[in-house]
């Protein structure tokens, strides 16, 4: 399995020996969105018809190409924007061969050939090669670092080239263009595109709108140069400039040509069949071989061919209904709408929106909102629609123009939408509800509304992902997310979770993982900027998501957050647990569960000074002050400090306690200093901030008196070293520990745990605890990065440290010392004003 | 009980954090004191219409906040208990002048006779 290697299929033959007729073979020629759809809609209908062999020249399974913006600039990770994992080839039997080209088709014999001479006999072929990027011939376009901007190999070249921190040169101020430029621009590049045409996206934007657009890229402090023709490209061994048409020098390290795609048609051509623009084919999608189909962007398609998927998925469909015998299917292209994905920035454009003499429109400006609409009408219907800065009324005006019917009865209120009923706007759900069953809510999967509702009621769907896997709505270029999840809460009413679909909160649609994310990508840096760069649909959030915030803050950036009281639970901003009685309790460290007579006679003494009603040992080997009054707390710490204690965070989303037995110390059994390593430990550690509490527990022998094995971590001595557990549970679940590995000396359990720590400081979602986490992201995966990849382990070790040095502070003495004193006064006592009455 | 029935000074707004509270303590009780993001300054019972939860010692969003006890979120301007739950505490009427936080004598007073 996983072979990447040409000549060594991913999966297996399903089916081999118990199917009882053979099977058509079906060939398919590239591995891109579009097979990937015509696969999917052909098993659903016709799961054992074929059996299907692709070839894909990019050594990978089919992702999503639209999303290589959001994943070059940070919002996504490529484990997000995979459409077939490995496993999808081996349920339907399909046999993929990676990083295998396709050189040859030979038609009479109908077998074709790769690059390293596999030939492979079929039934059916289907091409879909796609497109290849144009790269301008200028002097200098084969330098290393002159990119094109098609598939992962690209990003991954760019975000490499991008740790540099030096120049970018787009050149193309298209829609590719500029998501790359935006992409880089994150990444830390100082970016400038270089565009031939007057403004940016002159297919898709008229001139008003192309300057609103402008205006907003700049403003991300991206260089934009229009009527700019690029001369040559200059360099040595590498790009070093781009020389532009009027002699203006801009200096370059990375150059990215993003001015159009051809099809990529050649080995067709080669094969004899018709070939115009693309691979042409009839409304069957059929080429001028009747055995051979084309699909995507490499078809032509009554005389045209396509670039967004929209349409290439509707031709997936048809293929599908083809193979599965259904004649009557026909490909019949409708209107197309663009969208740019670039977070804060909307723009919406459908149909034909170029002026004429017969043709009138519908022009609405709001400079201060930045908002800008243009509606075309010909013959009192729709025909094309520009917005800009509001395009909530996309898929509504969309669908007017598909309809093409007259729009005169509402000609006076149409630019301003569905919501505009006699005066008053209503809410957005409201707008969507208005939508008529047939108006299409993803462009780019063809999903109507009715197609959703009808999903939702039928099949019991609950959540935006059963929306994406039922209907595909929502599942590409994602920006009709909005819509969708209106159309939950429309349907399902209340009984819509959205925390089903893992927003962290109701006041955003992000889900923790990716507002992680986007602080690092988009270096947000306080609460307040996070809210206001992430959209946040509160003012100020809510007690579910300032506290997350505030630990994704802490977590990331360690030496310049300043730690937001706030934003906190009471009882970690004021160090202490509340009670039910509104008192509080108090824990000191008691490093390891070892103590001394002097910390006893302390306790002892604090207890009866302060009345203190209960004391008692917790299950984490230390004591527990009980029933302090909130005014008693400062002296009481001042007390603890005094006899050398600290607080013992019984309160914390972080560090708690490193429970430990005797070891070698008393024990005859004890095969390692479990009291020491446990003790070293928690001084390592104290006062680390972590996603939900972390408690450890080291045992000297696998008799494990110290219950190490139901810890987040835990060890175990042995002779020859140190096993380290951990993901273990003992609250509301109870789980044993899964084995991380073993370690020889105590050194390295040190390192090997504190990192593991700071792994699940990096990637653990606000309350999750270890095991959660390890459930989710896979124990493989987190053995492989922190006992394989030494380097790895190195690295987070040492941001470990590093986070360390900002928070090993006693909240306590630091309270005492008079930080947030507010915190434990009362502001005024009127009781005293009345008595004197 | 004359000095009761006007505005009783309190404290001044920045000495409440932002997004936070302060306890004032009365014959009727302790009040929180709360100031929001927007700087505008509530009272109300600091005891959870639930199981008495001290609020002044909760999270503060909006014109809301949230019991540090079992999460009940309590409208700092109705004193009514949001969402499922259902609760009322009592509120105060203050005013702010120069930065300084009045609170009504009279509705402490009228709370007295209730
Ligand atoms: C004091 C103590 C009980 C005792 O008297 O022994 C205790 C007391 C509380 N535990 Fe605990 N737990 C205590 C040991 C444990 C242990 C045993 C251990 O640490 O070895 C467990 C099982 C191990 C674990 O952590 O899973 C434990 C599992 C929990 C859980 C379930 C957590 C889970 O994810 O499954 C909660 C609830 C939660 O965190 O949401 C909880 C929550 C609580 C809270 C904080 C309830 C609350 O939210 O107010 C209690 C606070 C009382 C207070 O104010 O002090 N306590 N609690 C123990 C303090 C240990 C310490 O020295 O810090
Ligand atoms: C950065 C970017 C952003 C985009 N954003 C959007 C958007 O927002 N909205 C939208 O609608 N569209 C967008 N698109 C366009 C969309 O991705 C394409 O239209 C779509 O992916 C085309 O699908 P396809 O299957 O025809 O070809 P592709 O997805 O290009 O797949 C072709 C595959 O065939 C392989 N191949 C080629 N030749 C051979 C051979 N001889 N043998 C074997 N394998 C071969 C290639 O390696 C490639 O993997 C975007 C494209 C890019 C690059
Ligand atoms: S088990 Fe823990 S949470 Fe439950 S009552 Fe005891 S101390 Fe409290
Ligand atoms: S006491 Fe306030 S929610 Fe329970």
């Amino acid at each position: 399995m996983n072979v990447t290697v040409e000549g060594k299929p991913t999966a297996n033959r399903k089916g081999a020996v118990d199917q009882p007729k053979p099977r058509q073979r079906l060939v398919v020629i590239g591995n891109g969105m579009a097979p990937g759809r015509a696969l999917e809609r052909l098993f659903e209908q016709a799961p054992d018809a074929y059996e299907v062999t692709i070839f894909n020249a990019e050594p990978r399974v089919n992702y999503d190409r639209i999303m290589l913006s959001p994943l070059l600039s940070g919002e996504k990770s490529f484990e997000q924007i995979v459409i077939h994992g490995d496993g999808w080839y081996v349920k339907h039997g399909v046999t993929l061969y990676k990083g295998a080209t396709v050189t040859q088709i030979d038609r009479a014999a109908k077998t074709v050939t790769t690059a390293r001479g596999i030939t492979v006999p079929y039934d059916k072929l289907l091409i879909a090669t796609g497109s290849l990027p144009i790269i301008i011939p200028v002097p200098g376009h084969k330098l290393a670092g002159v990119l094109s901007y098609r598939d992962l190999d690209d990003v991954q070249a760019m975000l490499l080239a991008a740790k540099s921190r030096g120049h970018a040169v787009v050149i193309g101020g298209g829609l590719l263009g500029l998501e790359a430029a935006v992409g880089l621009k994150e990444q830390g590049m100082d970016v400038t595109v270089v565009h031939l045409a007057p403004t940016l996206m002159e297919r898709q934007l008229d001139t008003p709108a192309g300057h609103l657009l402008q205006r907003a890229i700049e403003a991300r402090g991206i260089r934009i140069l229009t009527g700019a023709n690029t001369k040559a490209i200059l360099g040595e061994k590498k790009v070093e400039a781009v020389l532009l048409e009027d002699g203006t020098r801009l200096v370059a390290d990375l150059v990215i040509m993003a001015v159009g795609i051809r099809p990529n048609a050649q080995i067709a051509k080669d094969a004899g069949l018709t070939v115009n623009r693309g691979i042409v084919v009839d409304t069957s999608m059929r080429s001028s071989d009747p055995e051979i189909y084309a699909v995507g962007e490499c078809a032509e398609a009554h005389g045209q061919v396509f670039g967004l998927v929209a349409p290439l998925y509707e031709m997936a469909s048809v293929i599908a209904q083809q193979l599965a015998g259904d004649a009557t299917a026909a490909f019949q292209p409708s209107a197309l709408a663009t969208k740019l994905k670039v977070t804060g920035i909307n723009l919406f454009s459908a149909g034909d929106f170029a002026e004429g003499r017969d043709r009138e429109e519908i022009v609405l400006r709001d400079a201060a909102r930045g908002v800008y609409k243009r509606l075309i009408l010909k013959d009192d219907k729709l025909i094309g629609a520009v917005l800009y800065g509001d395009t909530a009324d996309g898929a509504w005006l969309f669908d007017m123009i598909k309809k093409a019917k007259p729009v005169d009865a509402m000609r006076d209120t149409l630019i301003f939408g569905p919501s505009y009923a006699g005066g008053s706007p209503l809410d957005p759900t409201a707008a969507v509800a208005a939508l008529p069953d047939e108006a299409e809510i993803c462009g780019c999967n063809g999903v109507c509304k009715g197609k959703i509702t009808a999903a939702i009621n039928t099949l019991g769907l609950k959540s935006l992902d059963d929306v994406r896997a039922h209907t595909k709505a929502s599942a590409s270029c994602g920006s009709c997310t909005g819509l969708v999840e209106q159309l939950l809460t429309i349907s399902l009413g209340d009984t819509y979770n959205p925390t089903a679909v893992q927003p962290m909160c109701g006041c955003t649609t992000l889900g923790h993982d990716d507002v992680r994310r986007l602080i690092v990508a988009r270096t947000l840096q306080t609460i307040p900027d996070l809210m206001q760069a992430l959209e946040w649909k509160t003012s100020c959030g809510c007690a579910k998501c300032r506290p997350a915030l505030n630990y994704y803050m802490i977590a990331t950036w360690p030496d310049t957050y300043k730690d937001d009281g706030q934003s906190r639970f009471i009882n970690e901003r004021v160090h202490a647990n509340i009670q039910k009685d509104g008192t509080y309790s108090v824990v000191p460290r008691m490093w390891g569960g070892v103590t001394s007579a002097k910390e006893l006679r302390a306790i002892a003494d604090i207890v009866e000074k302060f009345e203190i009603p209960t004391v008692k040992c917790t299950g984490g080997q230390r004591i527990d002050m009980l029933g302090v009054k909130k005014e008693d707390l400062l002296a009481v710490w001042a007390d603890l400090n005094k006899a050398g204690m600290v607080s013992g965070a019984a309160y914390a989303k972080g560090l708690r306690t490193v429970k430990t037995c005797v070891g070698t110390d008393w024990c005859r059994f004890g095969t390692q200093d479990s009291t020491g390593l446990g003790v070293k430990l928690e001084k390592f550690l104290w006062g680390s901030w972590t996603p939900a509490k972390l408690k450890l527990a080291v045992s000297g022998c696998p008799r494990n008196c110290a219950e190490a094995t139901c810890k987040d971590i835990g060890v175990i001595c042995v002779d020859s070293g140190y096993d380290v557990h951990f993901a273990g549970a003992a609250g509301l679940d109870i789980k044993g520990t899964e084995l991380l590995g073993h370690v020889t000396t105590e050194a390295e359990t040190i390192e090997v745990i504190a990192a593991l720590t700071q792994l699940y400081r990096e990637q653990g979602r606000y309350l999750e605890r270890i095991y959660k986490w390890a459930k989710r992201v896979g124990l493989e995966t987190i053995r492989q990065q922190i006992m394989a990849d030494v380097e790895r382990r190195k690295a987070l070790y040492d941001r470990f440290v590093l986070s360390q040095s900002f928070s090993q502070k006693d909240p306590w003495a630091e309270r005492v010392g008079g930080h947030d004193a507010h915190e434990f006064a009362p502001m005024a006592d009127l009781t005293r004003l009345e008595a004197a009455e | 009980m004359s000095a009761m029935k006007g505005w009783i000074d309190i404290g001044a707004v920045v000495d409440i954090p932002m997004l936070g509270a302060r306890v004032v303590k009365s014959a009727v009780g302790c009040i929180a004191i709360f100031r929001t993001e927007a700087d505008e300054v509530f009272a109300i019972d600091d005891k959870c219409p639930h199981k008495a939860g001290p609020l002044s010692q909760g999270i503060v969003h909006g014109r809301a906040v949230t019991c540090p006890l079992h999460n009940w979120v309590i409208s700092l301007e109705s004193g009514a208990a949001q969402g499922a739950d259902s609760g009322q505490v009592r509120t105060y009427r203050l005013k702010v002048e120069k930065g300084r936080i009045l609170l009504d004598g009279a509705t402490l007073a009228a709370s007295h006779a209730a």
